[in-house]
């Protein structure tokens, strides 16, 4: 465990507590119904301990958490927190007495309240008199602490931010510390909104609280990430928990062995099916800035910071809004499933058809067996994981409600797809799936414009559009593309060291 | 065995209505000494028949999504009726003129609901009952006051009985069935499911999201015309309180029914279970011969029951 | 950002200047109304409006919508002038009940998960059946306290405007300001956020449906004490005039997003609206009409200053 956390990190817990089991989880097993989301597990956190947690989608690591945050209670097992049996009367205060915090994969502030109103949410000691005040100063410590140069106003309204910036208010609240004290921050794919400077920051941070003394158990998809800040790296499949080593002991094919799929394929600049014909054109929106296009048969794919305007592209192109010249039918793939792209009280079904139904219609009437006959070619064709097509979209992993997305928008005749970050949080063996779709479609001659805020993904474009502060920044064709070409495009009218210098740490 | 059972009532909530009315009825006509069940059902059709028409619309308008309900339904029947019977004047000839009228009516004032929805961005709610109080001054001042009788042929017309059953009842449930279809085999009837499951994802998914509102609206204001113009024919001519109780009636169906009130959700069965259902609860009272007061205390709390014991609404999300 | 700020100042201040306009409107029309006695004659009837309007408000803060209020304005005036007159006891034992059974209903609504605006639709045919049972006849006899109480005449300004000023400060304390509105409006704008922060759901729905039954209480008391009789259907008209004054205020029907001195400055310009239009001398057959032209106007005026706001 110390030669583990030395190796992360130079920062080492302070001697004796090292050993100290802050959270023991025996046995721990958790049944839907007929469903078994979690076997019988054993999982202990250390204090000053980084956990990594990884898995594929349904591997129960949300599971495990929500009964760590007392959200959910286990079907079977006991819970020891700080060597004290809470088995049975352990839930959300429970946890929150105990000083187990959670920063869950959907944004859990309330979007009508200012940032140091969502301070009062989580901290009942935050009351009579001057609770304002105190609330206020308890927030800008933590932002300061762990995101300096954030530029946030404690009396801003939290829907009014960009959701980069709501995640880092959220993040930074679990960090907190009233009369109760938080000693166990649970971070679920903390990083799915931020930029890599503000990633960086939360890595650092949280080897901080590790060196404090505190427990973090980090959750994500990105692999590298958890190689950055686990001294101890956990691997769950299926429900129970396959691997269990200090992080030293893991090389990333380690993980992805451990999780259960074939290691990712090299990456290799793909042969580029783009033509001369235009099918997309956005003026560039400020003087500065590039005009974008996409040929038909291309991929075009979209970087820089989280937020900076490659939404707005995507949806300027969708409303085929004044100034955009859009030769053809557009699709999209939306990435927030839950904001952006399920219907939850429908079926499987009628969530891919959506966005055929008007191609599906013979003498003005929907024909429901070419419905479902088209329905079901796209379930084989993606290999969706159900039984039945008419179950409801919400029985399906988050991973195959994504495939079915990309169903409905890949099922219409549209010639031009946009992909809003559709890969958030989808797990390795769905992604091979869909970059080998993407490529046999452009093939076939349709445009892809491609959102990403994962850096490997890029490659499989023909080229990229760096995006700064709403508009285009930078053009890079597939052979010039690299991580540090992007970061610099990112960040180039804002130097870096701008943030650096605020830093009070 | 029963975890089944629960689960085809979840499929299709519309169940309880009918099951109520069912035990309605009975108690009803046990209540009379056996005798008059027929004369219930066929009165319960009749009267239903208001309700189902008017009430389809105001599903399609709930099924929208949150905070879409058309308050301006009772001021519809008070213009609608007007127009129908100003326009026939008691001619046999102007009959189909004036329920083109009375229809036309509502049409505008769905499409008006729409426009300051979709203009000034004002919620439902509000927009409906701003509407609904303009609607009520333009009834009064065509109304003046008076009491145009129907012609004749109409008014026989809406009594009339095919077979035994009211004509009245056929038209609604021709017309329940219609928009049965309309919603399973229609891109409008599917964007109404979609939008009001979330409007932002059905535009996204390339629906035309403004285009099935409009038609929502005026489909609602519509149906409340042509009801307007039926209710006149039915009760001797055109009065300014023919809507009022429409109001609460409609929303209360709507969702006995088993449609869902946060939208995406439309059960066509249930409006027309509903509607027999709220009718045979106010006979039943009646015969059992108890006050007013008690009949309304009953009757609220047997709306809170249905859907206490019903309907858990919120989506499991 | 000044123009920014100038935008959202404008967007706040709209109904204190709804208000405003439409006192101008009356005074220039009349302008004997431009004394202490005119304005307690025009405003005296938005004391119970401010009260239903706040009770509406509780509600709408955690997305629910009450459409029984005015009918349980009605019971309330009901009971004010049978029961509390004749057994002042059991009049208050009645009083408190019926606020225990608001409570109760923001229990079922949360325990069952059901829809508040079906609820409590059928509420409001409990609460009608019950006020006429108390009362079947229009008719009844205030107490003299609430009588008496209603028309005190205190210095400088007459009683509404003080029953306003000081139910907008408390409100805007209670709600805007406190820990614990912070909850409540939280509770509305991410109700699963709140109740995973370890706060209870049942209780914060249970309290803010007895709150509205206390301020539905205070609104049937005061109606009452104005009227002096009780009517089974004295309030139906409240509860869409309570809904319009929360929206005319500046709040939105989901989100917590909710301004108490909105809602009471809401209230009172509706209750102008009539009085304004009887002294414009429009026919009585548009008054209605009139009355959904002026929500119309100050909405419309408020769309416009928000896409004002976000276009500059």
């Amino acid at each position: 465990m110390t030669a583990a956390g030395g190796g992360a990190a130079p920062a080492a817990p302070p001697a004796g507590a090292a050993a100290e089991v802050f959270v023991d989880l025996r046995g721990i097993a958790k049944s839907f119904g007929a469903i078994r989301a979690l076997r019988p597990v054993d999982v202990v956190v250390r204090r000053g301990e980084c956990l990594g947690l990884v898995g594929h989608n349904g591997a129960g690591k949300s599971t495990l958490m929500n009964i760590l945050s007392g959200a959910l209670s286990a079907s079977a097992g006991t819970l020891a927190i700080a060597g004290e049996d809470l088995t049975g009367r352990y839930d959300v205060r429970g946890a929150h007495r105990a000083g187990v915090r959670c920063v869950f994969q959907e944004l859990s502030l309330c979007p009508n309240l200012s940032i140091a109103e969502n301070a009062r949410i989580a901290h009942p000691a935050l009351h009579g008199f001057g609770w304002r005040r105190r609330a206020a100063a308890l927030m800008q410590a933590a932002l300061d602490g762990i995101f300096p140069g954030h530029g946030l106003g404690m009396g801003d309204v939290v829907g009014s931010l960009s959701i980069g910036r709501r995640q880092m208010v959220e993040i930074a609240r679990a960090f907190t510390e009233t009369e109760e004290r938080a000693r166990l921050v649970i971070l679920d794919e903390p990083t799915s909104s931020l930029d890599a400077t503000a990633a960086d920051q939360l890595v650092a941070a949280a080897r901080r609280f590790a060196a404090a003394g505190g427990s973090t158990v980090v959750i994500s998809h990105k692999i590298n990430e958890i190689l950055a800040v686990a001294d101890r790296i956990v691997v769950m499949k299926d429900g129970a928990v396959v691997d269990d080593r200090p992080r030293a002991a893991f090389t990333r094919e380690g993980i992805v062995d451990a999780m259960g799929h074939a290691v990712e394929r090299a990456r290799s600049v793909r042969a580029s099916t783009a033509t001369a014909e235009t099918m997309v054109e956005v003026p560039a929106s400020r003087r500065d800035g590039l005009t974008f296009r996409a040929a038909r048969g291309e991929i075009i794919g979209l970087a820089g910071l989280a937020g900076h305007g490659q939404t707005d592209l995507l949806l300027a192109v969708q409303a085929r809004r004044r100034g955009t010249r859009v030769a053809g039918d557009v699709a999209l793939v939306p990435g927030d499933r839950s904001t952006d792209g399920v219907f939850p009280l429908w079926s499987i079904e009628r969530n891919m058809s959506a966005r055929w139904l008007p191609h599906l219609r013979r003498g003005g009437l929907i024909d429901l067996g070419r419905e479902r006959a088209e329905a079901g070619a796209w379930r084989e064709r993606l290999a969706l994981k159900t039984p039945d097509l008419r179950n409801p979209i919400l029985s399906l992993s988050g991973g195959n409600q994504q495939k079915a997305l990309f169903a409905r928008a890949l099922g219409a005749p549209a010639r031009i797809i946009l992909m809003d970050d559709p890969m958030r949080g989808v797990d390795i063996g769905t992604k091979q799936d869909v970059y080998a779709m993407i490529a046999t479609e452009a093939a076939a001659g349709r445009t892809f414009l491609w959102y990403t805020t994962e850096m490997d993904e890029l490659f499989h474009c023909d080229r990229t559009y760096v995006f700064h502060d709403g508009s285009i920044v930078a053009e890079l064709a597939a052979a010039e593309l690299s991580e540090t070409a992007v970061v610099q495009a990112s960040f180039k009218d804002h130097s870096v060291t701008d943030h650096a210098v605020k830093d009070p740490a | 065995m029963l975890a089944a059972l629960r689960g085809r009532i979840a499929a299709a909530p519309w169940i309880w209505s009918f099951l109520g009315t069912a035990a309605t009825w009975l108690v009803t006509v046990s209540i009379s000494g056996g005798r008059g069940g027929e004369e219930i059902i066929s009165a319960a059709l009749t009267f239903s028949a208001f309700t189902v028409l008017v009430s389809l619309g105001q599903m399609m308008v709930i099924t929208t999504g949150p905070g879409n309900v058309d308050l301006s339904i009772p001021s519809v029947i008070a213009l609608s009726s007007a127009v129908a019977m100003l326009v026939m004047d008691e001619r046999a000839g102007m009959i189909v003129p004036g329920l083109a009228a009375a229809v036309a009516a509502g049409l505008a004032v769905g499409g008006a609901n729409y426009g300051l929805i979709r203009l000034l961005r004002i919620p439902p709610i509000i927009a409906t009952l701003s509407s609904s109080l303009v609607v009520m001054s333009v009834a009064i001042v065509l109304g003046r006051g008076l009491k145009i009788k129907p012609p004749q042929v109409f008014a026989d017309a809406v009594t009339t009985k095919v077979a035994g059953v009211p004509l009245l009842a056929i038209v609604a449930l021709a017309a329940a069935v219609a928009i049965a279809f309309v919603l399973e085999r229609t891109l409008y009837g599917r964007t109404v499911s979609a939008i009001g499951q979330s409007r932002r994802i059905a535009r996204l998914a390339g629906l035309d999201v403004e285009r099935a509102s409009l038609l929502t609206y005026m489909l609602s204001g519509g149906l409340a015309g042509l009801t307007g113009a039926l209710i006149a024919g039915f009760s001797g001519g055109n009065s300014l309180d023919q809507g009022a109780e429409y109001l609460l009636l409609t929303i209360a169906v709507v969702v006995i029914g088993g449609t869902s009130v946060s939208g995406g959700r439309a059960s066509v069965p249930g409006i027309w279970g509903a509607a027999l259902f709220m009718f045979l609860i106010v006979t039943m009272l009646n015969a059992s011969g108890v006050s007013p007061g008690l009949r309304m205390l009953i009757t609220g709390l047997i709306i809170i029951g249905v859907i206490a014991v019903g309907g858990s609404e919120r989506a499991p999300r | 950002m000044p123009r920014f700020l100038s935008w959202s100042a404008a967007e706040r201040l709209l109904p204190a200047l709804t208000l405003a306009a439409l006192l101008a409107g009356i005074f220039h029309q009349q302008p004997r109304a431009m004394s202490y006695f005119g304005l307690d004659l025009l405003l005296n009837l938005s004391i119970p409006i401010i009260f239903a309007t706040l009770a509406q408000m509780m509600i709408i803060a955690i997305n629910d919508l009450d459409l029984s209020i005015g009918a349980f304005v009605s019971l309330v005036a009901c009971i004010g002038s049978t029961l509390l007159t004749t057994e002042p006891v059991l009049g208050v034992l009645a009083l408190l009940a019926g606020i225990a059974a608001y409570g109760l209903v923001g229990a079922l609504v949360e325990w069952r998960r059901l829809p508040s605006i079906v609820v409590t639709l059928g509420l409001s045919f409990v609460w009608l059946g019950l006020a006429v049972i108390v009362l079947p006849t229009p008719g009844g006899r205030a107490p003299a306290v609430l009588s008496t109480l209603v028309r005190v005449k205190p210095p400088f300004a007459p009683l509404p405007v003080y029953v306003a000023a000081v139910v907008a400060l408390l409100g805007w304390l209670a709600v805007s300001r406190s820990s614990m509105g912070v909850v409540l409006r939280g509770a509305g704008g991410n109700p699963r956020s709140v109740a995973r922060a370890g706060w209870s759901m049942l209780a914060i729905r249970v309290s803010v449906y007895a709150t509205a039954g206390v301020l539905g209480t205070l609104a049937g008391l005061s109606l009452l004490g104005l009227t002096t009789s009780g009517d089974a259907n004295i309030a139906s008209r409240y509860t869409l005039v309570s809904i319009a004054s929360v929206i005319l205020g500046g709040a939105s029907f989901t989100g917590g997003r909710v301004f108490p001195v909105g809602a009471v400055l809401g209230a009172m310009t509706l209750t102008l609206a009539a009085s304004f239009l009887t002294f414009m001398r429009i026919s009585p057959d548009w008054q209605i009409g009139a009355q959904g032209f002026i929500l119309i106007a100050v909405l419309a005026l408020r769309a416009l200053l928000t896409r004002w706001k976000e276009t500059s």
